[in-house]
């Protein structure tokens, strides 16, 4: 993308009809570590890559959560999710204290696009510049959305975000028919075999990731370091065959994405 | 409660007009409304009167209705309160159909709405003068509670409000088992409609039974029950008790 003429407010048209300030806010979700989710009928599993400042800092949270039933992954401006998070959490505590009851995630994620949507039409403001993957429980079972600063939403079986998602993507694209009917276990392999993708030849660690699970009888919780180097144990036993051909595939991918996702490309506030 | 109103201060008249304004008393009332589980789902009993003061002014008032697809609200107290309670739970599933996206208030939701209307009204020292009975089925579940003007909120197999309360329940406390029939139910709910007939000076002897099952909400159209005057303690009524009347 480049500079133009348009693309100073957020509230100036381009003779294409495109709003150049928001799709930047988007750019800012395409800087961020990688964010996953995939979910089947009854569970929902949210992971993402742990990246630090440095070798002297921890690494920053991006997966929060909002309620028993609900949790979020963010990309981009974490102070944005933050604060997104919190707007989340006051909303879903809100509703259970009114009606005794957990607010269905479908209408969470509406009330989060409109909430998006208003920035993108004041010229005060800027668009949120952040991605939220949203995964949670309503009476038809479980979900997963997509939120956007342009105040998009989507659903999903299974999405990316962030820098070097389109490799996760790629992975899930291939399996995520039979996601729906997964078994809880399967579902955390296949979202930490996601996670894999996107780093590229790196050996995953159960340091570099995150993963969390909600479901229809089990409440949002983190995963902890032992559990999950265990399921890495499952598959990292053979390297050879199965990094080889991801490799392969993945560099194939990658061209596009690559332009500003280096390491050292990386504003300090995004993670 | 007096005080001087300053005359710049126009909040302050305002003030004043408002608290002239909170509910102090009741002026139509309904009276009773037992109401019991049983198989299917809720059964729900009440009267069709409203009485203005000690006069029995109105007999054809509603005082049960249904909200949204799961639940069944019955009111005792204050009729115009009834009826504004009425108009909020219907902006609240107005709002919740509007969604349409698969999700619905079930009667816990509108009962524990219902304990937060009542409650803050209450804080406010400008109650809703009533007490509620939520019913309804959701999802196989029955689910039957009450909410009082001061915002007291419970769930219970079998409640009953005003003089229900006194007479209704010792009845249901004895009776009253789950997985009841339909029938059984009903008769049950007469046997203490009866008794506050007789002994409720409140009540009329024009009445409605309403069910809620997972299908919807029935309400029944208005009848009498059979009472029996000739009791021989009726005939003398003060031979027992002289110089009363």
């Amino acid at each position: 993308m480049f500079r133009n003429q348009y693309d100073t407010d957020v509230t100036t048209w381009s003779p294409t009809g495109r709003l150049f300030q928001v799709e930047y806010a988007m750019e800012a979700v395409k800087q961020g570590s990688a964010a996953i989710g995939l979910r089947s009928r009854s569970h929902v599993v949210l992971a993402c890559v742990n990246k630090a400042q440095s070798e002297l800092s921890s690494h920053q949270r991006k997966i929060f959560k909002v309620d028993d039933h609900i949790g979020v992954a963010i990309a981009g401006l974490t102070a944005d999710g933050r604060v997104l998070s919190r707007y989340m959490r006051s909303e879903s505590i809100n509703h259970s204290f009114t009606y005794e009851s957990p607010l269905p995630v479908g209408r969470l994620v509406v009330h989060l696009a409109d909430k998006a949507q208003v920035c993108t039409q004041r010229s005060w403001k800027r668009p949120y510049g952040v991605g939220l993957l949203v995964g949670g429980l309503d009476e038809s079972g479980a979900h997963l959305y997509y939120n956007c600063p342009s105040g998009n939403y989507f659903e999903y079986q299974a999405f990316a975000i962030g820098s070097r998602s389109q490799a996760a993507k790629t992975y899930l694209e291939r399996r995520f028919e039979s996601f729906g009917d997964s078994s809880r276990e399967d579902l955390i392999k296949d979202a930490i075999l996601a996670v894999r993708e996107t780093l590229q030849g790196e050996t995953l660690k159960s340091s570099l990731c995150t993963v969390a699970i909600l479901g229809v009888d089990e409440p949002f919780h983190f995963l902890d370091q032992e559990a999950i180097q265990k399921v890495i144990d499952t598959f990292e036993k053979v390297p050879e065959e199965e990094e080889g051909e991801d490799e392969a595939e993945a560099g194939a991918a990658q061209p596009a994405e690559q332009g500003g996702a280096g390491a050292g490309d990386v504003a300090p506030m995004e993670m | 409660m007096t005080f001087t109103i300053p005359i710049e201060n126009g909040d302050a008249v305002k003030i004043a007009e408002a608290e002239s304004q909170r509910t102090l008393y009741p002026y139509v009332t309904g009276t009773s409304i037992v109401a019991i589980k049983y198989k299917d789902g809720v059964l729900m009993a009440s009267d069709m009167g409203g009485s203005y003061g000690s006069t029995l002014r109105y007999k054809n008032i509603e005082r049960m209705k249904a909200i949204g697809k799961h639940s069944l609200l019955g009111a005792s107290g204050e009729i115009s309160d009834f009826q504004e309670i009425l108009r909020y739970l219907d902006e609240l599933t107005l709002n919740d159909n509007m969604w349409d996206d698969g999700n619905s208030l079930g009667p816990k939701e509108i009962h524990n709405y219902l304990t937060r209307v009542m409650y803050n009204r209450r804080n406010k020292f400008n109650p809703l003068w009533n007490t509620l009975v939520l019913g309804g089925v959701k999802n196989g579940k029955s689910y039957l509670g009450m909410v009082s003007m001061i915002g007291v909120s419970f769930e219970d197999d079998h409640v009953a409000t005003g003089f229900g309360n006194h007479l209704a329940r010792p009845i249901l406390r004895d009776e009253w088992h789950a997985d009841l029939s339909f029938e059984d139910g009903v008769k049950l709910l007469e046997k203490c409609m009866r008794v506050l007939l007789y002994r409720d000076r409140s009540a009329i002897n024009k009445l409605q039974i309403a069910k809620i099952t997972e299908e919807g909400v029935t309400v029944s159209q208005p009848y009498s029950l059979k009472t029996f005057w000739e009791f021989s303690s009726f005939h003398n009524p003060t031979a027992s008790a002289e110089g009363s009347w």
